[in-house]
């Protein structure tokens, strides 16, 4: 799964780090350090810290897994409302 | 509709079971100054502007005397203020410190290493159902869950829940800033039970200080972290904070999340056939009925020009949190429950700095049991809708919720 | 193309070319194909890999807790395209509306979108530069190179310029345990983009952190041995030191000299747009069938008195590309201006730095709050008299509030107090930017004036 985090969204609410240790990690307080590359077996972990980020600001490609071919359109990129 | 007092009506008891009319209602003008003192704010980006606004604090001793009078538990001498109850550089000191041993950066894996143990309580509380053909979910499921987890956590025997139990409720109504009730009666019993709480809690934290175990009072207690150590009267605070936090939320969490489900039959359906969907779902579970409707204790420390009125320094704000999920200036279709809703930003933790500390617990135990009840109940049922409400207006849920189910199956069906 | 029928008939089979297949790149393609464009659309990049993301280059990929060739960018939606990569783009011939490329092969288009970002600013001594042992960093062959140096344990690195990229470079090798040794011109670190208050903090992080930080000099020279292997490096206050790896870090070159000569408003600035992403030609005319977006374009913004503004930012890549591409196959009554707020993040030494804003047109800061000497605060930055710019310290979370304050032109210093209100930011003080006739390393934003071309411009001279 690639996997990018908008930072200029992110405030270091650390939900990421919580749910899935092993992809995202917390560098200090509030920097957060993520591997932009999860194997399957963090499908779950990641579709977790996706769902909880207050800010919406972590894009997954193809978090569906099967269902989804690559390159499929999953959810739109965070986009501010405001 | 009347100026009759919109605070009134967020209080009154007759609206608890569906608070959501009133909140539309209260939205007709985002930011209004109540007849009884406190400004209510009610709409999403006035509510999350506020909650990232610097010049509003969360510590009641900026309150002008005027509005601290509404308040509950001002000159409480007990404890100091915990962490919730008080702005930078302390709140952010305590709040690190508090984290220290729960999750990033210092202890990444805390939770996420609970979820096999948060599993094997969910199972036991249901295996409990047999032979039971309807059940009180709150008794037999919602409180005792996180209860025991919380317990667990921060290294309190679950065996003294009768003991902290009362002390735990009296302090979560002490948040109901319900203003018919005899204000100084309820500041009296509310300061008792935290003297009371913090008294059991610290004999507690006593003996972890003598025996340490891998549980969070033990490590506060230490206070091994490179800020070094919380006084005891704050370690105190502390740990009744999150004693109390750990479960009275959650437990409404998870019921009204039953609630919703029952009401959604096919939503309770596609859970059962798809466990994945338990993650967005409780996003929206926390947007649609979240378990903190508002948080009433907020002030500003200079006048703040907001949507057209000025909230003078020291005057009382309410963020109502609830009515800014249901806001359709910023959800599509508010009052629709969509488990897979997209652009979910949703309140119901909060935001900023004094946003929910124990929000990926609450996260991952409202997952776990929601899919577990959706998959082992067979044909569950309420037996009523309303069910009976707690009296609490902020921390809002059901006191019961009597379901029925036809049977229950196995816990690796 | 002009008229409801030609649009129609190009959103449906037209031509699209996009030159630079990165952040901007992939970005406007998807935003293409997600708002209708059924044509043909072609994506020409000089790298021989598929979009990728940078900033991980500097971070979790120097510390290893992610691999160079693992950061390929996520895909919003199936984008139909063809790729052209592996191939740079050479020339443009704007009458013909074609792209000429490096091995010989031109491609037609109807719109054209340029996208092809910066590059890292070499060590000027093309000699010194081929040593083995001198890096710098903006590629993902330049991570992977830079990595499997760091990995062998040089005895000591010398980073080159104490910019964002510089400062977060030393941060990893100090964290990966290696010895490393600034080298910054300016009084401080993070100066040019952040000002001498701030960078005097930024100097505390360094030094806490066991670097090696020398302000105020130069690198003047660098030395290999027979077997042209880096060894030592001479600084402008006559000492030496031996170093294995020097990372040069001294900034970014836009990617702009395929388009000398074609007549398009291209130069060492960057190529000026409108702010609707239009790309200006060398008579100051604007062109209906070429765009421009991410690190490469300079565009006016109404915030910083129409100035040309042009940004290394990742999320001003992304925003733009998005105006860009809308603008691209919409009438012009539905186009948008590009009207992004900078905004940019860097981790170091631990700390989260976040900013939003221009802090270097800044002429004051206040420490709105928090502290300097606690590495935790947020500085508001003034000029004439309103908010222009917020930098803040492992304190993102009250960092939306001050964007609102530079969106709506408040007055600087704002009015009222805040929580975590400290002596020290009582007051504005000046916020020491350097002279900027004295240009630092990396400042990410750029005022480049009011002129859509850039010829007057004189080439700032590379510089250590």
């Amino acid at each position: 799964m690639r996997i990018v985090v908008d930072l200029n969204r992110c405030q270091g609410y650390a939900q990421c780090a919580f749910l899935a240790p092993d992809v995202f990690t917390m560098h200090g307080e509030e920097a957060l350090l993520y591997n932009p590359y999860a194997d399957d077996t963090q499908r779950e972990n990641v579709a977790r810290a996706a769902a909880a980020c207050p800010v919406q600001a972590i894009l997954v490609e193809d978090l569906e897994g099967a269902a989804g071919a690559a390159g499929h359109p999953e959810r739109a990129e965070p986009t501010g409302v405001r | 509709m009347t100026q009759g007092s919109l605070l009134r009506k967020i209080t009154d008891y007759a609206n608890r079971a569906d608070p959501y009319p009133v909140y539309a209602e209260l939205r007709k003008t985002p930011v209004v100054q109540d007849e009884e003192g406190p400004y209510l704010v009610s709409t999403y980006w006035e509510i999350h502007g506020l909650l990232h606004d610097p010049r509003l604090s969360s510590d009641a001793r900026n309150l002008n005397p005027q509005a601290a009078g509404a308040l509950t538990d001002e000159e409480d001498t007990a404890l100091p203020p915990a962490f919730l109850r008080l702005d930078p550089p302390e709140h952010d000191r305590l709040r690190r410190l508090a984290m220290t041993p729960f999750g990033p950066p210092h202890t990444p894996r805390r939770i996420h290493a609970m979820r096999g143990e948060l599993s094997r309580i969910i199972g036991e509380l249901i295996d409990g159902f047999a032979n039971h053909h309807r059940i009180d979910l709150v008794d037999h499921f919602s409180y005792p869950f996180p209860v025991t987890v919380i317990c667990r956590l921060l290294g309190v025997p679950r065996e003294d829940e009768p003991r902290f139990h009362h002390w735990a409720e009296t302090l979560a109504a002490g948040l109901d800033p319900a203003p018919d009730e005899d204000a100084a009666e309820r500041r009296r019993t509310t300061q008792q039970a935290r003297t009371e709480l913090g008294r059991y809690l610290a004999e507690l934290i006593e003996e972890r200080r003598r025996a340490p175990g891998d549980d969070m009072l033990s490590a506060l207690a230490a206070g091994h972290g490179p800020e070094g150590q919380m006084t005891q009267a704050e370690l105190l605070s502390t740990a009744s904070l999150l004693l109390v936090a750990g479960h009275e939320t959650t437990v409404n969490l998870i019921t009204n999340g039953m609630l919703t489900l029952l009401r959604n039959p096919d939503v309770l359906t596609r859970l059962r056939a798809r466990p994945q969907l338990a993650t967005p779902l409780v996003e929206e579970l926390l947007r649609f009925e979240p378990p903190v409707q508002l948080l009433p204790q907020r002030t500003p420390l200079a006048d703040i020009d907001i949507a057209g009125v000025t909230i003078p320094k020291g005057a009382s704000v309410w963020l109502v949190l609830a009515s800014g999920n249901r806001d359709p200036q910023r959800f599509l279709e508010p009052d629709r429950f969509d488990p897979q809703r997209k652009d979910n930003q949703h309140l119901g933790f909060g935001s900023g700095i004094h946003s929910c500390f124990g929000a990926p617990l609450a996260r991952l135990e409202a997952q776990l049991a929601l899919t577990e009840l959706a998959r082992r109940l067979d044909n569950p049922r309420l037996l009523e809708d309303p069910p009976e409400y707690r009296r609490n207006a902020v921390l809002r849920g059901p006191r019961h919720l009597p379901v029925a189910f036809d049977g229950l199956r196995g816990r690796d069906d | 193309m002009s008229g409801d029928g030609s649009l129609e008939a190009l959103r449906r089979s037209g031509r699209i070319v996009i030159v630079g297949a990165s952040l901007a790149g992939l970005r406007a393609a998807e935003t293409l194909r997600e708002e209708g464009f059924t044509g043909s659309l072609t994506l020409i990049g000089d790298e021989p890999d598929e979009p990728y993301d940078r900033p991980p280059l500097s971070k979790q990929v120097l510390l290893g807790k992610a691999t160079a060739d693992h950061t390929a960018l996520p895909r919003r939606r199936a984008l139909d395209a063809e790729w052209r990569l592996g191939v740079a783009a050479t020339g443009l011939d704007m009458s013909a509306r074609r792209v000429r490329l490096a091995d010989g092969d031109e491609v037609p288009y109807d719109r054209l979108m340029i996208t092809t970002g910066v590059r890292a600013r070499p060590w000027p001594h093309p000699l010194e530069a081929e040593l083995d042992g001198v890096f710098v960093l903006r590629t993902r062959q330049d991570a992977i190179a830079l990595n499997r140096r760091l990995t062998a344990v040089p005895r000591r690195v010398l980073v080159i310029g104490a910019g964002f990229t510089g400062s977060e470079i030393a941060s990893a090798c100090r964290e990966l345990g290696l010895e490393v040794t600034v080298a910054e011109r300016g009084p401080a670190p993070l100066v040019g983009a952040l000002g001498g208050v701030v960078g005097q903090v930024a100097a505390e992080l360094h030094r806490a952190h066991g670097v090696d930080l020398r302000c105020g000099v130069m690198v003047t020279g660098l030395e290999g041995d027979p077997a042209g292997r880096l060894r030592r490096a001479h600084l402008s206050d006559g000492t030496a030191l031996d170093v294995e790896v020097a990372v040069v870090s001294l900034g970014a070159t836009r990617n702009t000299e395929w388009l000398a000569g074609s007549g398009l408003g291209a130069g060492p600035r960057g190529i000026a747009c409108d702010a609707g992403c239009r790309a200006f030609d060398v008579r100051g005319i604007v062109t209906d069938d070429i765009f421009v977006a991410g690190d490469v374009a300079r565009s006016p913004h109404p915030l910083f008195n129409y100035q040309f503004l042009s940004l290394e930012h990742w999320g001003n890549a992304i925003a733009q590309a998005e105006t860009a591409a809308h603008n691209m196959i919409n009438a012009s009554a539905d186009r948008r201006p590009h009207l992004w707020i900078p905004a940019f993040w860097s981790p170091q030494f631990g700390v989260n730095i976040k900013s939003v804003g221009v802090p270097s047109l800044g002429e004051e800061i206040q420490i709105a709050q928090g502290s300097l000497a606690e590495h935790r605060f947020t500085g508001v930055y003034g000029y004439q008299g309103r908010v222009i710019a917020a930098v803040t310290f492992d304190q993102a979370k009250w960092l939306e509030h001050y964007e609102h304050l530079i969106e709506t032109a408040a007055p600087f210093p704002p009015p009222g107090t805040t929580v975590d209100r400290r002596a020290e930011g009582l007051r504005p003080v000046p916020a020491d930017f350097p002279d900027p006739s004295l240009p630092t390393h990396g400042p990410t934003v750029t005022l480049s004036g009011y002129s859509p071309t850039d010829r007057r411009i004189t080439l700032t001279p590379a510089r250590a």
